[in-house]
């Protein structure tokens, strides 16, 4: 019952703040279950988060690996990617385009690797942060902002720049 | 000063950073838990620090740690202090650790509202996305109402970085906060024009999203969005902005003529799949979006466009080698499927293709397909196709899908599609052989229902549910197909019901009394003990017809041997039954000792025949007159009693207080058990047809199973009941019959012509075989449920059949009858609620019913709908059914009769064709008054008042009972009569609008007094036009 009740109010939210966005969340995922990144575009307690996470990771990792890419969740479209040993899975509307969240989900994957350079779960493990700044200049509240690659890995590397020399530049004046 | 810094980068030092952690995690696999909390202590203790630079490390570290589950809400605090450090590296970190952490209701977002601000006007650019991005996660209402100008502003800030950042928060901020929408709207469509196509893809994402929730407002935009569309070759934006044409264009038809070019061109030219598909998916399918839920209709009949080309499309995506691409196709063709039907159904042989796929997912979209595609013609080879998928199927799961859809197909529409029974009850007992299944519940309905209503079937389906019982022990012989032996209560049930057609029952009764049975669930047995009752009363029958005695008794004392089995039985049911029928063949049998004739009083006990009854029925007998249900019939016990009085009471104190423990008796929990009880027997009744198909029943398992000594069989080879006929007998039979009967009709044909014109042998080629040719094999009638006598076909419950204003019948193909009436609440709304019948022998669906509106009478649409759009009949007709809808007219002026043109359009199934049938609506003026009472005080002070204008009319002709007269003035026109006097009598009545009409009629005229002559001449004119009728 209270299983029932958690997700009645995730929808509730769903169709309150979010109902024609592109995606409501997205999450990277190892083939054992480690969640490895997590962006939510629909503001949910934690145990909600949580409760979701748990049951779609099961779900698309129970999928045999040659079925498609899309599944029917609940009240939401799933559209996942497997990526060597991650999982990329992107939850959507009824009314949105599984192809374009696909693409979505390749781009940003392209994103990573040349970020990275032929980027691996590792780089992701360990610069977790790094891969939520290319994320979030990607996408903005589900929406895709930029549609051009060259665009993203511009303003990444510029934030990083100032992040290195700005922190020294600060550094000094705090003198 | 210097020392303090070199301290504090020596603390640093020993400090763990992200990466540390994480591989602090990697190493501590075992006890990762206690590792962790070690690890937040330690966070705690970096946090207390006055180094901000710790601080993020240590707020990092939580945003990491908060990925893995654990709950780092007490450190929101320290969060807003990180984000609202001055250096772009540590806001970073602070905003992302927000975005991560942060939802509504955490507090400490009151707190950031300044901060915010400031970085969004901070001259860096990058402290501005930061701010822009982290709001994005968790803006609230407030902060949503605080910033909304600020965010403003930064819709024209000189960097398309920023631009495009704000244009996009500002859909969240008018989700918050609506009241931003209004001002910022002009700024908002003054992007989608901005030079960056970066921040214009943004803007026209923002407005799309803004008008599918309201199109109507964004209507004005269309001619913006259409030079956008035939100019832009992003197919991001090109996809956002079909999805907007779409939401568009059912409000401005007119939209429709002009997207059929450069739609066609797209779909046609466009290499993108994604935006082929959203085309697709837009023109075809998605009119149907939360906003328009009343419009049923697909774009593409706005749109003229041919459904054969984006058929084809499909198609090309079907046939793809990418199951993602496959499966959108089949997933998309499924909602084609539902307004276009026929162009879809040419496609079968690629969805049938499809049941191959090793994909699962894909194999159960085609599975949905072909239900909608199956027609009389081709049910036969799609259920034969299917079946030989069953065989192949790997996992109970896709194979228990596989069986409930063939059950779903065949019997869609009350049968609809099936012309050969006797094939339907083969398919049935051959998925009886199914290993593992748990539809076996289903099955056996299946069989009950098709018995009982096919009367014609049922002596085959005896004759194979005898073979099934014979071979019972082929279902029931593993425990794991025990869900199967379900079926088995619908063969003895069956058999026994319909024992006349038998052709041995003698064996069969003996089948069913084996002591196998014992094994059997005890509902099962229960039925098999009932049913042997009834066969024994035929075998007697059969018997005693003969003139040897000893045959009859030695039937009787089978019965006698057996039935203690039963009688042992753990399961009560089982018991009652077999001691009974035990007792009542004990005495039987002594009957016969004194060869005393039994047979004609014991086939007695099972005579009558049992008719299914429909699940409404009881709700159409008719209340009997003076029968008021709501009303107590024991006057309820007053609340003021306490309800713990001392018990002496009860039996001590006067009569009245009887009632109450015998209330108490039927308390709410006791009529819960009652009902659970009810449903439970219905369920088990054969005879109940139940609204909607009865859950999965679990029975408890029956004693000891595992320990009969039952004949193994080797279930590698598969299973064949002998002498069962295959169903693939049939479909080769059905084929020759049909064959034959088109043969037959052409020589019958040619014989006319012949006849007809002797000199030309001209040769007609009677085409390929249409569904109106194919005829029943043997006439089923499919009988109807059994309503009680009175009962109307209608659906409508509260429905009274004398409704006194039925005023027009059009008898074409279908009929319906209307009935105005005028609403009290709201004097300019009258509700028509009209009856349609289907005459005709087609299925009538997709139904619209359109007014042309007049000045003075519209028809109430839903909101976001032209005014020219027709309303959807929310039901499908089956031939000779009717049902009820009701349409809202507003009404301006009610003085005056009115006629209202309209059509009512209708696809007749079987030849998929639009048909059209034109009818007028006639709001007459009586239908705008309202039976109102009316005392002979208030009458006498309205004429006194002087305020009502007079007129009257004289009736002609009239030779009827005075009574007859007013009788007839009230049921037609809505009057009451306030007063009679011999031959004179006033009446009273009132419009919706507050008119008062009186009448003073006598038996050759009428005098009337109105506030409205205009009205009352009117009214005048059709109450004599009530009598001049007759």
């Amino acid at each position: 019952m209270s299983s029932y009740n958690a997700f009645s109010l995730f929808l509730r939210m769903l169709s309150a703040t979010h109902s024609f966005l592109s995606s409501s969340f997205m999450l990277l995922f190892s083939r054992q279950g480690k969640l490895r990144l997590q962006k939510w575009y629909v503001p949910l307690c934690d145990k909600e988060k949580k409760k979701i996470t748990r049951e779609l990771v099961q779900t698309v990792l129970a999928r045999k690996p040659k079925m498609c890419s899309f599944l029917e969740w609940r009240d939401l479209k799933i559209v996942y990617k497997r990526y060597a040993s991650l999982y990329f899975c992107c939850a959507i509307e009824d009314q949105d385009n599984e192809l374009i969240t696909l693409e979505i989900i390749h781009r940003y994957v392209e994103l990573l690797d040349k970020y990275f350079g032929s980027v691996c779960e590792l780089d992701i493990i360990f610069n977790f942060e790094k891969a939520y700044f290319i994320l979030d200049e990607f996408l903005l509240g589900g929406e895709a902002q930029e549609t051009s690659k060259k665009n993203v890995l511009k303003a990444i590397e510029q934030a990083d720049l100032l992040q290195e020399s700005g922190g020294i530049d600060e550094e000094e004046l705090e003198e | 000063m210097a020392l303090k810094i070199v301290k504090g980068s020596i603390d640093r030092m020993f400090d763990k950073n992200l990466q540390d952690l994480v591989r602090g995690i990697r190493n501590h696999k075992e006890d990762e838990a206690k590792y962790i909390s070690t690890c937040i202590d330690e966070i705690k203790q970096e946090l207390k620090q006055d180094n901000i630079a710790v601080k993020a490390n240590a707020v990092c570290k939580l945003t990491y740690l908060q990925m893995l589950g654990y709950d780092v809400s007490w450190a929101a605090f320290n969060i807003v202090e990180v984000m609202s450090s001055s250096k772009f590296t540590y806001k970073r970190i602070g905003y992302l650790a927000a975005s991560q952490c942060f939802h509504e209701s955490t507090d400490v977002i009151m707190l950031t509202t300044n901060q915010i601000r400031k970085d969004l006007s901070s001259p860096n650019q990058y402290d501005t996305g930061v701010a822009l991005t982290g709001l994005s996660c968790f803006v609230t209402p407030d902060l949503a109402r605080d910033l909304a100008n600020d965010i403003m502003t930064l819709m024209s800030h000189t960097k398309p970085y920023i631009r495009k950042k704000a244009v996009l928060i500002m859909y969240k901020v008018f989700l918050k906060y609506p009241e931003s929408l209004r001002p910022a709207f002009p700024r908002l469509k003054e992007k989608l024009e901005d030079p960056d196509p970066g921040v214009q893809s943004a803007a026209v994402n923002v407005i799309c999203e803004l008008a599918r929730r309201n199109p109507k407002n964004y209507l004005s935009l269309a001619p913006l969005f259409f030079k956008l569309m035939t100019s832009s070759t992003n197919n991001w934006v090109l996809i956002k902005i079909i999805k907007l044409f779409g939401a568009l264009t059912p409000l401005e038809p007119r939209l429709g003529k002009k997207l059929i070019e450069p739609l066609t061109n797209l779909i046609h030219s466009t290499s993108a799949m994604s935006l082929l598909y959203e085309c697709v998916n837009t023109v075809y399918i998605d009119v149907n979006t939360p906003p328009l839920p009343s419009l049923s209709l697909s774009l593409c009949l706005y749109l003229s466009l041919p459904p054969q080309l984006c058929v084809q499309k499909l198609r090309i995506l079907i046939e793809d080698s990418d199951q993602n691409l496959k499966y959108l196709g089949l997933l998309a063709m499924s909602k084609i499927l539902k307004t276009h039907p026929k162009s879809v159904q040419s496609h079968k042989d690629l969805i049938l293709q499809c049941l191959d796929d090793k994909d699962e997912s894909i194999r159960l979209r085609a599975l949905d397909l072909l239900y909608g595609m199956v027609s009389k013609k081709n049910l036969m080879e799609i259920v034969k196709k299917l079946m030989l998928h069953v065989d192949k199927a790997e996992g109970t799961t896709y194979r228990d899908e596989l069986l409930t859809k063939i059950i779903d197909i065949c019997s869609q529409s009350n049968y609809q599609y099936i012309t050969n029974f006797e094939w339907y009850i083969s398919i049935l007992v051959e998925l009886t052989r199914l290993e593992g299944t748990r539809h076996g519940h289903l099955i056996a309905s299946q069989m009950l229902d098709v018995a009982i209503r096919v009367k014609a079937i049922r002596g085959f389906a005896v004759a194979q549910m005898a073979t099934l019982l014979d071979n019972a022990h082929l279902l029931t012989g593993n425990m794991q197909r025990m869900g199967i032996c379900e079926v088995l209560y619908a063969a003895a049930w069956i058999c026994g019901e319909f024992s006349e057609h038998l052709e041995n029952p003698m064996q069969t009764l003996e089948a069913m009394l084996r002591p196998k049975v014992a094994t059997l669930p005890g509902h099962i047995q229960a039925v098999y003990v009932q049913n042997a009752a009834k066969l024994f009363a035929t075998v007697l029958k059969s018997q005693e017809g003969n003139t040897d005695s000893t045959a009859a008794q030695e039937t009787s004392q089978l019965m006698i041997d057996r039935l203690p089995l039963f009688v042992q039985s753990a399961n009560l049911e089982v018991q009652e039954r077999a001691s009974c029928i035990l007792q009542l063949v004990k005495y039987i049998q002594k009957l016969q000792q004194k060869d005393v004739e039994v047979a004609e009083e014991v086939s007695a006990l099972f005579a009558g025949e049992l008719n299914p009854v429909a699940p409404k029925a009881q709700k159409k007998v008719p209340v009997p007159e003076g029968l008021d249900l709501d009303s107590w019939i024991n006057e309820p016990p007053s609340e003021s009693e306490s309800e713990d009085e001392q018990p002496k009471a009860i039996f001590a104190k006067e009569e009245p207080k009887h009632s109450r423990p015998r209330r108490e008796e039927v308390d709410e929990k006791e009529l819960a058990k009652r009902r659970e009880a009810r449903k439970q027997e219905q369920a088990n009744n054969p005879f109940y047809i139940k609204a909607s198909p009865s859950s999965q029943k679990v029975y408890q398992e029956a004693p000891g199973v595992e320990h009969i000594p039952v004949v193994q069989i080797d279930l590698s080879v598969p299973l064949k009941v002998p002498g069962l006929p295959m169903s693939d007998q049939y479909v080769k039979l059905e084929e020759e019959r049909r064959q034959k009967e088109r043969a037959e009709k052409k020589k019958k044909e040619k014989k006319k012509r012949k006849e007809k014109r002797s000199g030309r042998g001209k040769k007609h080629d009677s085409g390929p075989e249409s569904e109106e040719d194919i005829t029943p094999a043997h006439q089923v009638d499919i009988v109807t449920e059994e309503m009680p006598e009175n009962a109307l076909p209608s659906d409508d419950d509260d429905k009274d059949p004398n409704d006194p204003h039925k005023i027009l019948i059009l008898h074409i193909v279908k009929t319906f009858v209307y009935d105005i009436q005028g609403n009290l609440q709201d004097g300019s709304q009258v509700v028509v609620s009209v009856i349609f019948e289907n005459k005709c022998d087609s299925f009538l669906k997709s139904m619209e019913f359109n007014v042309l509106d007049s000045l003075n009478s519209k028809l109430q649409r839903p909101e976001g709908s032209g005014p020219h759009d027709g309303l959807t009949v929310p039901f499908q007709l089956p031939p000779g059914v009717s049902n009820e809808a009701r349409f809202v007219f507003t009404v301006q002026s009610i003085i005056m009769p009115q006629k209202l043109k309209g059509t009512l359009t209708f696809i007749v199934k079987d030849s998929s064709t639009h048909e059209k049938l034109d009818f007028k609506l006639h709001f007459t003026c009586t239908s705008y008054l309202i039976t109102t009472p009316c005392y002979s005080d208030a009458f006498a002070k309205l004429l006194e008042s002087g305020d009502l204008k007079c007129s009257s009319v004289r009736l002609e002709g009239v030779n009827m009972p005075f009574h007859h007269l007013l009788a007839r003035i009230c049921f037609h026109h809505h009057f009451s009569v306030v007063e009679r006097i011999d031959s004179c009598a006033s009446m009273y009545s009132r419009s919706i609008q507050g008119h008062h009409v009186c009448l003073l009629v006598k038996t050759v005229s009428i005098d009337a007094k109105c506030d409205e002559p205009t009205l009352l001449g009117n009214v005048l004119d059709e109450i004599k036009q009530t009598f001049s009728q007759c």
